[in-house]
């Protein structure tokens, strides 16, 4: 009878259901989350993974005890893997939601032979990333943020105005990736008159660019290149010797997908020697760590892999990430879902 | 028009400056010189001077064109000609001309450029990640979305509209202000500033500066923009009442500033280079090698015009 008190919810009606919590949250998004969900935090516990693992399985009289978590939020990025062996240490788990977009850390095969469903971030922070590339792009190319330090340093009464920038309208911008990121770059570079192409596995029939199956010929082609693209294999330091060349003198690199599309090395090198012209950069090969040489140049942006969080993107996922969870509780169908392909 | 002596101003353009010197008699105003020597030098050459090219800021005032009894012309390097005394130069039936059209582009990206850096704080960004920040505390504080917001624009013409087009491939909601309301099907009219303001995330300066629009972002604008709300000026400084704005923003009554203009360029108020929910830009809106070079044979096409008798490209007067 206590123990039934205990799960019941606060109108005394049916037990919240349980949740493994497996990603850092704000204050509110734990509100949210503990007013509708009984919460077993990992990050709020002492415990290895395998170990709060065990214990919350242990929980459970069976599998389908109303105590045994059914769902699991967990972070992207990688420090957790949703693999085999997760999933043999929480058997009663039957929904997987990521506060990720990428679904890398998280075996969709073994989810789908177990019958787990999985949900992600779908495009949530897709607006966001466009709207910074476009920034660190616009930045670059009219010197936005060199210019703000030098009113800032009292200069421009000293030395006269800033150095020429570039015109955006009539630069031809090649895309690598034309997913939901690179399809909303597209959309807003084309009101600013650039002319786009983009590079992806496969040309997507809706799109209304030019396509470029070899990348090294998109960067021939263009005069910036934007990474828009999930990290993988394939798309590994895409950008790399080869693709600086064929951008040229003249060329601006936009990274907002990861470091490890790009040859870090080699874009240095490339910014030092001018063989290239400038770059927006959010992600690093080694973050935090961003190469010395970079900052202190002037034809250069650095962010902090900070192009998807905004406040509204935030809320939005928490909105989504509920969303999601109530959904799987109710039987209803996710609202992401994300397929094993 | 190798005969047509022309007046600098002040450097503005090593193109133009070597086309002029190259087509034309070209003398260069001695700018920084003290007045006394300024006032000499346009007495020495009143006599040879038909032709005035000058920027924005420096404009030509009554004195300037008292001063030149042969002047038949003044080529203006900007679009705005705010600081050009028309009233002198329709009695005396001298020709204004400016460089619409050409620079448009380019000041309508800046302006989205700088509302996008002010709401996701570029440039604090980066100065944060500069200062290594990123390393020494993490990340950096979450910023402010741009996709979505609503967007007021006062004045609609070439660049208000420009800036539009732009704002709406990001989903921005477009409202306006001008003196006289349009059938535009996707952008809402509003009759006065302080409604336009009221009803805007972020608002731009994108109409010329005259009797009517000096200080239209005043006091009450500014409230009205408030705590969540971003000024743009890509204008003139005289559009704004700037001590309000300095006040406004240092007190967070405004959220905050991407200013390409100030009243009294190149100074820019102490008062804002201490802030960090600013982005400052050194009037630098026409800015882009290709631009200038335009804006160049602009200036140059209106001489050409004006010496042979053919209609000039872009008059104002």
């Amino acid at each position: 009878m206590a123990m039934a008190s205990a799960v019941a919810g606060a109108a005394g009606g049916k037990p919240k259901p349980a949740l493994l919590l497996l990603s850092r949250v704000d204050a509110a998004f734990s509100a949210a989350l503990r007013a509708r969900f009984r919460v077993r935090d990992f990050y709020a516990s002492a415990a290895p993974l395998p170990a709060f693992l065990a214990a919350a399985a242990a929980a459970a009289a069976t599998a389908e005890d109303p105590q045994a978590p059914r769902a699991v939020l967990v972070a992207g990025g990688g420090a957790i893997l949703v693999d085999e062996a997760f999933l043999d240490a929480a058997p009663s788990l039957r929904c997987v939601v990521t506060t990720s977009a990428g679904v890398d850390h998280v075996d969709l095969a073994e989810c789908k032979s177990r019958g787990v469903a999985v949900a992600g971030a779908g495009t949530v922070y897709s607006a966001d990333v466009a709207d910074h590339a476009v920034g660190l792009l616009i930045d670059v190319l009219r010197r936005v943020t060199a210019a703000d330090r030098y009113v800032r340093q009292g200069l421009w009464p000293v030395r006269g105005d800033y150095p020429l920038g570039s015109k955006l309208g009539g630069k031809r911008v090649g895309i690598i990736g034309l997913g939901s990121i690179g399809s909303l770059i597209a959309k807003r570079l084309e009101a600013f008159g650039c002319v786009v192409s983009y590079h992806s596995r496969s040309p997507k029939a809706s799109a209304p660019y030019r396509y470029f199956p070899d990348v090294h010929d998109l960067a021939a082609d263009s005069d910036v290149l934007v990474v828009a693209c999930a990290l993988s294999d394939a798309t590994r330091r895409i950008v790399g010797r080869r693709a600086l060349d064929a951008l040229g003198t003249g060329g601006v690199v936009v990274n907002v997908a990861r470091g490890g599309n790009v040859d870090e090395r080699e874009l240095v090198a490339a910014l030092q020697e001018g063989r290239i012209a400038g770059a927006g950069l959010d992600v690093f090969e080694d973050e935090p760590h961003v190469p010395p040489e970079l900052m202190a140049m002037d034809n250069v942006v650095l962010t902090g892999h900070e192009a998807a969080f905004t406040e509204d993107s935030i809320a939005d996922l928490r909105e989504l990430m509920i969303g999601n969870l109530e959904a799987f509780f109710t039987g209803k169908p996710l609202l992401t879902p994300v397929l094993h392909p | 028009m190798e005969s047509l002596g022309v007046l600098l101003l002040h450097p503005m353009d090593a193109y133009l400056e070597q086309e002029l010197a190259r087509r034309c008699r070209l003398l260069r105003f001695c700018w920084d010189a003290p007045p006394d020597r300024r006032d000499a030098f346009l007495r020495a050459h009143a006599g040879s001077v038909r032709a005035v090219v000058t920027g924005g800021v420096a404009g030509a005032g009554a004195a300037l064109i008292d001063a030149l009894p042969r002047l038949e012309i003044v080529a203006c390097f900007s679009v705005g000609f705010d600081r050009v005394d028309l009233a002198r130069c329709r009695e005396r039936g001298v020709r204004v001309t400016n460089t619409p059209g050409v620079l448009t582009d380019d000041v309508a990206d800046l302006a989205v450029g700088l509302a996008i850096a002010v709401l996701r704080r570029i440039p604090q960004a980066d100065g944060y990640v500069r200062a290594g920040q990123w390393k020494a505390k993490g990340d950096f504080t979450l910023t402010t979305r741009f996709s979505g917001k609503r967007v007021g624009i006062i004045g609609l013409g070439r660049i208000g509209l420009a800036i539009a087009r732009r704002v709406e491939a990001f989903g921005c909601p477009v409202s306006y202000y001008q003196r006289t309301k349009r059938d535009y099907p996707n952008y809402t009219f509003f009759p006065t500033v302080v409604e336009l303001a009221a009803t805007s995330d972020v608002l731009v300066v994108a109409c010329s500066l005259n009797e009517q629009s000096r200080r239209i972002v005043s006091r009450e604008v500014i409230d009205a923009l408030g705590p969540g709300g971003v000024l743009v000026n890509i204008g003139r400084g005289g559009h704004v009442d700037e001590p309000e704005l300095v006040a406004a923003l240092a007190e967070g009554r405004l959220g905050g500033a991407g200013l390409d203009v100030f009243e009294d360029e190149p100074e820019v108020p102490e008062a804002l280079v201490a802030l960090d929910n600013v982005v400052l830009a050194p009037h630098m809106g026409s800015g882009t090698r290709e631009t200038r070079r335009a804006m160049a044979d602009v200036v140059l096409g209106n001489l050409e015009a004006h010496v042979s008798g053919k209609p000039l490209l872009t008059p104002v007067v």
